[in-house]
């Protein structure tokens, strides 16, 4: 059977910040069952259910599907965990994404759950992710490794702190409109700059704050979608390409071939030969602002080294070719394993015109890109929209 | 707002992991000669530091473990605001350095670079900082890759 074309026909996000009110299980059910609602759906129309957190150590429990199964849908199902760190939500869209395009079942439903307010500490926690053998000892968490990244971008490249500046300035004002973000703060460049230093070169203004949040996303086969009236974000290019632990075996630190691969499989598939030119959004998973600079040229937005130019010429924002990150991005907002798959919801609600205050005006076609586990799992999606009012 | 409750919970818990062959030769070359062996890969000639037995581009094994310099020069760097605690002193930097005759760069701690402003450091690095492995005393090593205490800048 050939390979069948994907929709997302309905989309679930929670208020994204710190969530006491309710437990764990209940705020991944809140966006499964809000995901169903939103494609007018019963979880009896659901042949299978793909899910996500990432390291066991967020949520303080090690064995979170055994914890999470019935609250997200697993109860009478296929159930599957995926974990790629922060693109661990994206890679349970994959998955769904697969099983449907392939025939295996007609519809999924793909969610990812975090917890970043319960672990102290989340640096301290992230330590944990690394080599015990040769390279925990020296302090690596999320923060310590992007910041080698974005000095390595500043050596090569000649990237300043006010280039960062400016990233963390356009993702803070884009999120006062996303009623989901966590903050809602904005902020200038001179604010950024001074705001306080976390890792030389990374200040507060350049980090995400630790979120809790859910996000899910019904997926059905073309067969279902041609039975429904309402509007549709197909997929219409996808790519994925991963890379080795070892970050001292990368040739060149801050460029990241896996997101170039899995780009170019994405606009490949999708008829993309001039981003730019035919994307109208893209939501890039950035948790830090050298992270976006680094997914800028990755995708093609701007050539390799060059993303200063493209922050100085005032890229990204409303009215420029591509808006970049309409949500505010990981920067406003990190569930950490749920992180990826709201860049695709957004993308989804973009290209549908259901994106609300944020609407970037007329968007037909978006990117979502992912890049987990200190830039080693890279996912590529271009959705388009059908039936947007 | 309703204040609603929490429950304490608490993780601690002992490992002991495996390091296998490789990285146990790696080891007793740092405790034993105060030298760093890296790992040659027969088809892409690429040195691997640190060792380890198989190469994860051309998926053979890397049998041959060859020394690399105790000198190199440093590639990236950060200096996170809160110290980091060695295992008996504390650093204020880290970076990725890339010895002589490696393929690969390690991370490790800078050290005697503490009273040099960042700036400074930086055109420092963008310069090319050379630095070299300070071995611990033979008697404190231990067969751990915090047997070299730090990397010393030192003229190329």
């Amino acid at each position: 059977m050939a390979p069948r074309d994907v929709g997302i026909i309905g989309v679930a996000q929670t208020k994204h910040g710190r969530r006491r009110d309710v437990d764990t299980a209940e705020l991944a059910h809140e966006v499964a069952r809000g995901a169903l609602d939103d494609a007018s759906m019963s979880l009896d129309d659901v042949d299978a259910v793909f899910f996500g957190s990432a390291p066991d150590g967020l949520l303080g429990v090690s064995a979170a599907d055994q914890w999470l199964a019935g609250a997200v849908g697993g109860s009478g199902r296929s159930l599957m965990r995926l974990s790629t760190g922060g693109s661990t939500g994206m890679s349970a869209a994959f998955a769904a994404r697969d099983a449907v395009s392939a025939g295996l079942c007609d519809t999924a439903l793909a969610l990812a759950v975090e917890r970043a307010n319960e672990a102290h500490s989340v640096q301290m926690l992230m330590n944990t992710n690394f080599d015990p053998i040769y390279e925990k000892d020296f302090g690596l968490n999320a923060l310590s490794t992007w910041a080698l990244f974005a000095t390595d971008h500043m050596l090569r490249f000649g990237t300043t702190l006010e280039h960062f500046a400016q990233v963390a300035v356009r993702n803070r004002t884009h999120a006062l409109k996303n009623p989901h973000a966590h903050l809602h703060k904005p902020i200038t460049v001179e604010e950024a700059l001074e705001s306080r230093l976390l890792s030389w070169p990374i200040r507060l203004a350049d980090a995400c704050p630790s979120s809790d949040g859910a996000c899910a996303v019904v997926l059905a086969a073309e067969s279902v979608v041609r039975n429904r009236h309402e509007p549709v974000a197909w997929l219409t290019g996808v790519g994925s390409c991963s890379d080795g632990y070892f970050m001292g075996d990368r040739p060149i630190l801050s460029r990241r071939q896996p997101i170039e691969v899995a780009g170019a499989q994405a606009y490949e598939r999708a008829g993309v030969t001039d981003p730019l030119a035919q994307l109208d959004v893209a939501e890039l998973q950035n948790p830090f602002t050298i992270s976006e600079l680094m997914s800028i040229e990755g995708l093609g937005f701007a050539p390799f080294g060059e993303s200063r130019d493209f922050v100085d010429a005032g890229g990204g924002h409303y009215g420029s070719d591509v808006v970049i990150n309409p949500s505010g991005g990981s920067l406003c907002s990190n569930p950490v394993g749920a992180t990826s798959i709201v860049r695709l919801a957004e993308a989804a609600l973009q290209v549908t015109g259901r994106a609300g205050e944020r609407q970037v005006p007329g968007a037909r076609r978006a990117v979502a890109l992912t890049s987990g586990g200190m830039i080693q799992f890279s996912k590529v999606v271009v959705v388009e929209g059908e039936g947007a009012p | 707002m309703t204040e609603y409750p929490t429950v304490e919970g608490h993780w601690d818990i002992h490992y002991q992991y495996s390091v296998g062959a490789t990285a146990a030769a790696f080891f007793a070359a740092l405790r034993d000669d105060a030298t760093i062996l890296g790992s040659r890969c027969d088809q892409c000639e690429r040195v691997l530091v640190p060792a380890r037995s198989f190469c994860e581009r051309c998926f053979v094994r890397t049998d041959e473990l060859v020394l690399v310099g105790t000198r190199g020069r440093v590639t990236t760097f950060t200096r996170p605001a809160t110290p980091i605690a060695a295992r008996s002193d504390t650093f204020s930097t880290v970076g990725l350095i890339l010895l002589d005759g490696a393929s690969s760069a390690i991370p490790h701690f800078i050290g005697e670079v503490d009273d040099l402003e960042i700036e400074a450091l930086f055109a420092r690095v963008l310069d090319g900082l050379h630095v070299e492995a300070q071995f611990r005393p033979p008697d404190e090593r231990t067969g751990s890759i915090l047997d070299i205490a730090y990397f010393k800048p030192v003229n190329a």
